[in-house]
């Protein structure tokens, strides 16, 4: 009997040494290597910086969680909670008519090219998304031009003197920060919930008309509700993935800081790693919360 | 009753949406071609493909995108069999612990890039281990895994274990079972997988940022130039090269895939 039999054979007849063979590579890799460096690294926010020397005080602490509520700090983790739900907001006012669109008039061909359509953009490079924005937001960029053709430059300049959220230029504004996320997140919030309204029966549409509904009555009580497991689906992409971003606020907005951002620099030139690594648990935590919310109502069913 | 053309408005609504997944990205090829240096003016003052050339002689451009390739082709192998494994395992069996497992091959991607980046660094900070390719593969391999993962899982799930039994029972070892039986079954989703996986190491920048030390992938390169913009020109023919790596293997993986699936997409 040749040795690759006798080695399979024995597998055969123990399917336990099997799936440790099959699970261990993946397991060490994403146990030790991810999960190790992850904990080891959270693990740091429950210790201090020594404030005269910068080198980390190894006791065990709540001091640097209680930073976080500084109003430095705190302004940080509100504007990134309200730029992630302004961003899931428009994603779903902008992604509900195209995925009602394409899951119920969209038929064969055309199916296939929206979802070709959604598909290109959703895997298309990340930084050269933000880098078309740069291009479309600079201050002789095309939205300025187009300002300048149909003669709305006013409009522009009245948009941009909005304070909080203006700025001199779009490219330098909250506004142009907020563009830019929502086109990237788009396509994750435009999936799921084509996924549900494909789900939702034509005949509940029918018998809502048939019963006396209007239109809009239709929408609120029926198509609404039913393709609500699929928007909730696509807000936890578009909701933790602008929490976690820490390029585009860079590249396109002003010099306020914003979750990523934040974790960034205290690790990189601060240095100041458990400070970094209490923000750290911020999102971690939000998003906690609102994957055991979404669970309840029904998202991961949709996903 | 319910009309069967669609409302107008939303035919306006869903066509405006498309318009704005798909302008940003064809305006680039546009400023590809424009004479300006020094801004990002539009419409472009004049046309020339001179640029193009221009990129050709870079070297730096060419270490970055020889970098790119090299990580991706380890991260896209290794993530092809530790996925392979994983999948199979989660698949075949049940075994105490096997949601949380299953959960844990879902993490690296369902948590922000910034924290699977920071996670590792803190680690080779502490570890003393000097930044390498190596390096940028581990932390790539971490996400490149998932995506096989999820491709290959599917697959198994709409196969049926009873093709393997039978295999065994007609006098096959395990190796010819696998090499006859399984491969045939999952080639072209780990073809998927594998592409995918490519596109998103070739692409990545938020991990790499913090695992890459003064290494330049060619997503760092072109970061850097987005920061602080020196080359216009020549950024915009690299992002158009980066439109046309990723764009080809997004579209073969979405033709071996679409026989009633969506997995490939399935979360970034």
């Amino acid at each position: 009997m040749s040795f690759s039999r006798s080695v399979s054979n024995t597998l055969f007849r123990h399917p336990n040494w099997f799936l440790v063979i099959l699970l261990a590579p993946p397991l060490l890799w994403l146990g030790v290597a991810y999960l190790g460096s992850l904990s080891v690294f959270l693990f740091h926010a429950f210790f201090s910086i020594d404030e005269f020397s910068g080198f980390i005080k190894y006791e065990l602490t709540l001091a640097t969680f209680a930073e976080l509520f500084r109003l430095s700090n705190f302004d940080v983790i509100i504007r990134s909670l309200v730029m992630a739900t302004a961003v899931t907001l428009a994603s779903v006012v902008i992604a509900f008519p195209f995925a009602y669109f394409a899951a119920r008039y969209a038929r064969g061909k055309w199916k296939a090219l929206f979802y070709i359509l959604v598909m290109l953009p959703l895997w298309s490079s990340y930084l050269v998304k933000v880098y078309a924005w740069k291009l479309i937001l600079a201050k002789e960029g095309i939205i300025s031009w187009l300002a300048g053709e149909l003669h709305l430059t006013w409009a522009l300049d009245a948009l941009l003197a909005i304070p909080v959220i203006g700025g001199p230029s779009l490219s330098i504004s909250f506004l142009g920060t907020f563009l830019v996320f929502v086109y990237v997140w788009l396509p994750f919030m435009i999936l799921p919930t084509q996924a549900a309204l494909e789900r939702v029966p034509v005949s509940f549409i029918d018998a809502s008309s048939d019963l006396g509904g209007t239109p809009a009555q239709t929408f609120r009580h029926v198509i609404f509700p039913l393709a609500l497991p699929g928007i909730i689906a696509g807000s936890i992409f578009t909701f933790s993935l602008t929490l976690g971003d820490y390029i585009i606020p860079q590249i396109i907005g002003n010099s306020s800081y914003f979750l990523g951002q934040a974790v960034y620099s205290l690790q990189g030139t601060a240095g100041n790693i458990p400070l970094a690594a209490a923000f750290t648990v911020v999102p971690i935590v939000i998003m906690g919360f609102y994957l055991a919310i979404a669970k309840r109502m029904g998202a991961f069913d949709a996903l | 009753m319910r009309s069967e053309g669609s409302p107008l408005l939303l035919k306006i609504a869903a066509l405006a949406c498309v318009a704005f997944l798909h302008v940003p990205l064809l305006l680039i090829f546009l400023y590809a071609f424009t004479t300006e240096e020094k801004s990002f003016q539009f419409p472009p003052p004049g046309y020339t493909t001179k640029w193009f050339g221009v990129v050709w002689e870079r070297q730096d451009i060419w270490d970055a995108i020889g970098l790119s390739v090299k990580v991706a082709g380890i991260a896209t192998v290794l993530a092809l069999i530790l996925g392979t494994c994983a999948a199979a395992a989660i698949s075949r069996a049940k075994f105490f612990g096997r949601d949380h497992i299953s959960l844990l091959f879902i993490l690296p991607i369902a948590l922000p890039g910034i924290v699977t980046g920071i996670a590792l660094r803190s680690t080779f900070g502490i570890m003393d281990i000097p930044f390498s390719t190596w390096t940028i593969v581990l932390g790539h391999t971490t996400f490149c895994m998932v995506v096989v993962y999820n491709n290959v899982l599917a697959r198994f799930r709409r196969t049926s274990g009873s093709m393997i039994e039978a295999s065994m029972d007609l006098g096959a070892d395990g190796f010819q079972t696998f090499r006859y039986v399984v491969l045939p079954q999952i080639a072209s989703a780990l073809l998927a997988g594998g592409m995918l996986a490519f596109a998103l190491s070739f692409d990545e920048v938020i991990v790499t940022t913090f695992t890459a030390g003064q290494q330049s992938t060619l997503p760092i390169w072109m970061l850097n130039e987005l920061i602080r913009p020196r080359q216009r020109p020549i950024t915009n023919v690299v992002a158009i090269f980066v439109i046309a790596v990723t764009f080809i293997p997004i579209l073969a993986a979405y033709y071996l895939t679409r026989e009633g699936e969506h997995t490939a997409g399935a979360g970034k």
